[in-house]
C-alpha cells in the first residue's frame, strides 16, 4: 500500500485556505518521505491544524494541491482516507461508548467484518495499555487514556500514513513519554507519521524533518539540528544585581559568541544564545565577577518555541503566552 | 460490494452507534416518549370534551401520530449538530465510507425512534379509547405511511441540524417550525373554521393529508359534528400525503448532502 520510496508519502504545495478574514494557510509546501516523521511546529493558530484537515480530506483547500500515499486528496478523497489513519483534537472518540466499542466502530467503517473488528479493537486496547477500562464508558478515561484510545483508532487499519494532530498537547510528561514510544514504534514499522505540535522538543525527539509555520506561512524548514544552528545551541540568562551593571554584562555576553544579548525591559533579565553550553556560563560568570558585578541568578536552558520563533520572526510567539510551555492544557479551540 | 450495497451496510454500523448513544441517555428518549402522551392526554381531556368526547378521541390519534414524528425530526437536528460538534462527524469523515452514510444512518436511527414512540402512543391511544377498526393489512399500511412521513420530516431535521452554525441554534431552530405546522393543518380540528388563507395552508399542509390518511386507513371517522372539507388534498388524503413523504425526503435528502459536502470534503 505504501507509495514507492522515491515517491514522497505526504507532499503539498502551495495550499491556501482563508477562513472570513483570516488567511489560515498562506502558500504552505509539505513532504515527508515513506517511513520518516514530518513535524508541523507552529503556535495556537498558525494554521496547523488547518493544514491537517485539508491532508486528512476533511477541508476543501482555496488553492494549491496535496497527497497523501501517492493518492491526490482533492481528486481521491476515498483512497487517501483507506490509506489514512487521524487521530487529535479533531478526530474524536464517542464518549457515550466504550474504548472497545469505539474501536469496533471505527474497525468497522473500515471495512472490518465483525469478528475481524473484534479481534482488532481487542488487540489494540492491549497494546495501549487500555483493557481496565475497555468496556468502561470513554467519558470516565482521563485525558491521557483518551489520547491513547484515539491514537488506537487512528491505527485500527494498519495505515502506511498517521496525521496527528497535537497528540500530547495537555498531556503529563508520562502521557508524553507514551506517545512518543508509539510514535516510534510505528516509524520502526515503516508508517509516515505527521504531526503537529507546539513543542520545540517534541519535534525535536521525535521529527527527522521539521517545517516551522507562523500565520499560515512555512517561515522554517530543516531537521532539529538545523533548526537549532539557526537560534543558537542554549539560552544563558542571567539577572545583575544592580540595574546600572546591565550595559556592562550586556558587553560582557556580547563576548561568548555571535549571538546578540537580548534584554528583558520589564524583569531586567539578559538572555544570550550560546553554541557552548557549560563553558560560556563559566566564562561569563568569571568576566563579570572580574567586572564587580554581582550575578543575582543565573541558568542555562535549551532554546523554547520562544526562542526559535523570536528568532526565524523577530517576535515572541503568542500574545498570551499560552503556548510557551509544554504541559499546558489547550481545551478545543481553533477555527474551523 | 457494490456501492449501495456499501453504503446500507456503513449506515446500518453508524445506526447502531446512534442507537447506542441514544439507550446510554435515557433521558432523552423518555422525553421523546413524554411528549407525545402529553399531547394525547391534554388534547382528549382538555380540548377533547368540548370537540365531541369518546368520538373526539378516537379522531385524535392520526393528528397526535403525524404529530409525534414531525416532532421527532428535532432529533436528527440536534443529533447531526452535536456529532459535529464534538468531532465525531470529523472522524467519520476520515474514515473510507461515504458522505450519505453520516446522513443515512442519523436519520435510519431516528426511523427507528419514531417506530418506537408509535408503539408507546398507540398503547396509549388503546388507554383513552382509541380501536383500530381496520383489517390488519390496512392497519399496517398506516404504520407504514406513518414511517415513511417520520422519514422525511427526520431529514428536513437533518437539513436544519447541518445549516445550523451551532448546537444551540439547531435545537431551537429544529423545534420552532414544528408548532405552527403541526397546528395549522388538520391533526387536531377541522381546518374548516380557520381564516381563508390558513384555511388552504392547512388543508395542503402533509402533516394534515398525513393524519387523514391514517384515521381513513385505521378506519377512526370524525366526530359527527365535525365539519369536513372536500378539498383535493383531503379527499385524495392518502396518494397526496405519500407523495408529499417521497417529495420531501427528495428534496431535503440532496439539500442535506449538497449542504454536508460543502462542509466536508467529498
Amino acid at each position: 500500500m505504501t507509495s514507492p520510496p522515491t515517491r514522497p508519502a505526504i507532499r503539498a504545495e502551495g495550499l491556501t485556505k482563508r477562513f472570513g478574514k483570516k488567511q489560515a494557510l498562506n502558500g504552505v509546501d509539505l513532504e515527508a518521505a515513506p517511513g520518516t516523521v514530518l513535524g508541523v511546529l507552529g503556535p495556537n493558530g498558525a494554521g496547523k491544524t488547518t493544514a491537517v484537515r485539508v491532508l486528512s480530506t476533511l477541508l476543501r483547500p482555496d488553492g494549491g494541491r496535496a497527497w497523501m500515499a501517492g493518492h491526490d486528496v482533492l481528486a481521491a478523497p476515498e483512497a487517501v482516507r483507506r490509506d489514512l489513519g487521524l487521530s487529535g483534537q479533531y478526530a474524536a472518540v464517542d464518549e457515550k461508548l466504550s474504548g472497545r466499542e469505539n474501536l469496533y466502530l471505527v474497525a468497522r467503517l473500515y471495512g472490518f467484518g465483525r469478528h475481524a473488528a473484534r479481534r482488532r479493537a481487542g488487540q489494540l486496547l492491549s497494546d495501549f495499555d487500555l483493557e481496565d477500562a475497555a468496556d468502561l464508558p470513554s467519558k470516565t478515561y482521563s485525558g491521557g487514556m483518551r489520547r491513547r484510545l484515539d491514537l488506537a483508532g487512528a491505527l485500527v487499519a494498519r495505515p502506511p500514513v498517521v496525521v496527528l494532530d497535537e497528540p500530547t498537547t495537555g498531556l503529563d510528561p508520562r502521557g508524553r513519554a507514551d506517545t512518543w514510544q508509539a510514535v516510534r514504534s510505528l516509524v520502526a514499522e515503516g508508517t509516515t507519521v505527521l504531526l503537529t505540535t507546539q513543542y520545540l522538543e517534541e519535534a525535536d525527539q521525535l521529527a527527522d524533518a521539521i517545517v516551522v509555520i507562523e500565520s499560515g506561512t512555512v517561515v522554517a524548514r530543516g531537521s532539529a539540528a538545523q533548526l537549532k544552528a539557526r537560534v543558537g545551541g542554549e539560552r544563558l540568562s542571567l539577572t545583575v544585581a544592580e540595574p546600572r551593571h546591565r550595559s556592562t554584562a550586556t558587553e560582557i555576553l556580547a563576548t561568548l559568541g555571535e549571538h546578540l544579548p537580548d534584554l528583558d525591559q520589564r524583569t531586567g533579565r539578559l538572555t544570550v544564545a550560546t553554541d557552548h553550553g557549560a563553558r560560556s556560563l563559566e566564562y561569563a560568570l568569571s568576566r563579570l565577577r572580574l567586572a564587580g558585578i554581582v550575578v543575582q541568578d543565573v541558568g542555562l536552558a535549551p532554546p523554547t518555541l520562544d526562542d526559535v520563533f523570536l528568532s526565524l520572526t523577530g517576535r515572541p510567539i503568542a500574545p498570551d503566552g499560552a503556548t510557551a510551555s509544554p504541559g499546558v492544557a489547550v481545551v478545543g479551540g481553533g477555527a474551523r | 460490494m457494490t456501492a449501495v450495497q456499501r453504503l446500507g451496510r456503513d449506515s446500518s454500523i453508524i445506526a447502531w452507534r446512534n442507537l447506542l448513544n441514544l439507550r446510554r441517555t435515557p433521558g432523552s428518549v423518555i422525553a421523546a416518549l413524554v411528549q407525545p402522551v402529553m399531547f394525547v392526554l391534554l388534547l382528549a381531556y382538555v380540548f377533547g370534551g368540548s370537540l365531541g368526547g369518546a368520538e373526539y378521541r378516537t379522531f385524535l390519534m392520526g393528528g397526535i401520530f403525524a404529530q409525534a414524528v414531525t416532532f421527532n425530526s428535532a432529533f436528527t437536528a440536534l443529533g447531526l449538530a452535536n456529532d459535529m460538534d464534538k468531532g465525531i462527524v470529523d472522524r467519520f469523515r476520515s474514515l473510507p465510507m461515504p458522505a450519505m452514510a453520516v446522513l443515512l444512518g442519523r436519520t435510519l436511527s431516528d426511523l427507528t425512534m419514531s417506530a418506537v414512540t408509535l408503539v408507546v402512543t398507540s398503547l396509549c391511544g388503546l388507554l383513552v379509547g382509541w380501536r383500530i377498526s381496520a383489517s390488519p393489512a390496512e392497519a399496517l399500511a398506516a404504520y407504514l405511511l406513518i414511517l415513511l412521513f417520520a422519514f422525511a420530516m427526520s431529514w428536513v431535521g437533518a437539513a436544519i441540524g447541518l445549516m445550523a452554525r451551532s448546537v444551540e441554534v439547531a435545537q431551537s431552530a429544529g423545534l420552532i417550525w414544528l408548532f405552527p405546522v403541526t397546528f395549522v393543518s388538520a391533526a387536531f380540528v377541522s381546518p374548516h373554521t380557520m381564516p381563508g388563507p390558513l384555511r388552504t395552508v392547512a388543508e395542503w399542509n402533509p402533516v394534515s393529508a398525513t393524519a387523514t390518511a391514517v384515521r381513513g386507513l385505521f378506519g377512526n371517522p370524525p366526530p359527527s359534528g365535525l365539519p369536513t372539507s372536500d378539498a383535493w388534498p383531503v379527499v385524495h388524503a392518502l396518494p397526496y400525503s405519500a407523495a408529499c413523504a417521497i417529495v420531501i425526503t427528495g428534496v431535503f435528502m440532496l439539500l442535506a448532502l449538497i449542504r454536508f459536502r460543502r462542509i466536508t470534503l467529498g
